[in-house]
């Protein structure tokens, strides 16, 4: 499933709503998450899963091409961990 | 690091904010999103939402575990696990708004 046939879905179950309303819903939910996790907070959604920011420390790394070498910065990355419901559902429990 | 925990709540907050639906058909939409995205994991599919991120499924093989605790050895059963691959977008930002 892609982002423009998750619209669709909505829209189909929404005949009240414009096409692109729907659409800004969707982005709207999407960017919020983003800039959520860009304050370097987290987002709870129960039963599908968390969103949450990592640290990844400062570290040496190398040119696998030439072995030279260089300098990584610390970093943050955005994490994702299932929600057990989900996890359950995808197992064929619950 | 302000480390809050957003919700559906605010999720559903913003398109209440943005869209100007009422409250409570915001808070029905951000369930019913959440619902297909489930649903369509659940039957094997990705789902790709362009500049956000790719959620996929992965078969894991089954293979003999270990209670760290007592060194006994479990197997574990072949399953089915998540993953996400977030966006360029995705990890620029939350790179950029957590520097320094």
């Amino acid at each position: 499933m892609i982002r423009s046939e998750l619209v669709q879905k909505i829209a189909d179950e929404n005949p009240h709503l414009y096409q692109r309303d729907v659409e800004r819903i969707i982005s709207t939910i999407f960017d919020e998450i983003i800039e959520a996790m860009a304050r370097g907070d987290r987002v709870e959604l129960r039963g599908f899963g968390a969103f949450s920011v990592k640290k990844r420390d400062a570290r040496v790394g190398r040119n696998p091409r030439t072995g030279a070498s260089v300098s990584v910065e610390e970093k943050h990355v955005p994490f994702f961990k299932t929600g057990k419901l989900l996890r359950d559902r995808l197992n064929g429990k619950s | 690091m302000s480390e809050k925990t957003l919700t559906r709540m605010d999720l559903s907050d913003s398109v209440f904010r943005e869209v100007g639906l009422s409250r409570n058909e915001s808070a029905q939409l951000v369930e019913n999103i959440i619902q297909h995205m489930s649903d369509a994991l659940v039957k094997g599919d990705q789902v790709k939402i362009s500049s956000f991120g790719t959620f996929s499924i992965r078969d894991k093989a089954a293979r003999v575990g270990r209670n760290p605790k007592t060194g006994e050895e479990v197997p574990i059963h072949p399953r089915r696990v998540l993953t996400f691959r977030p966006s360029h977008l995705m990890k620029e930002r939350v790179a950029a708004g957590n520097k320094g």
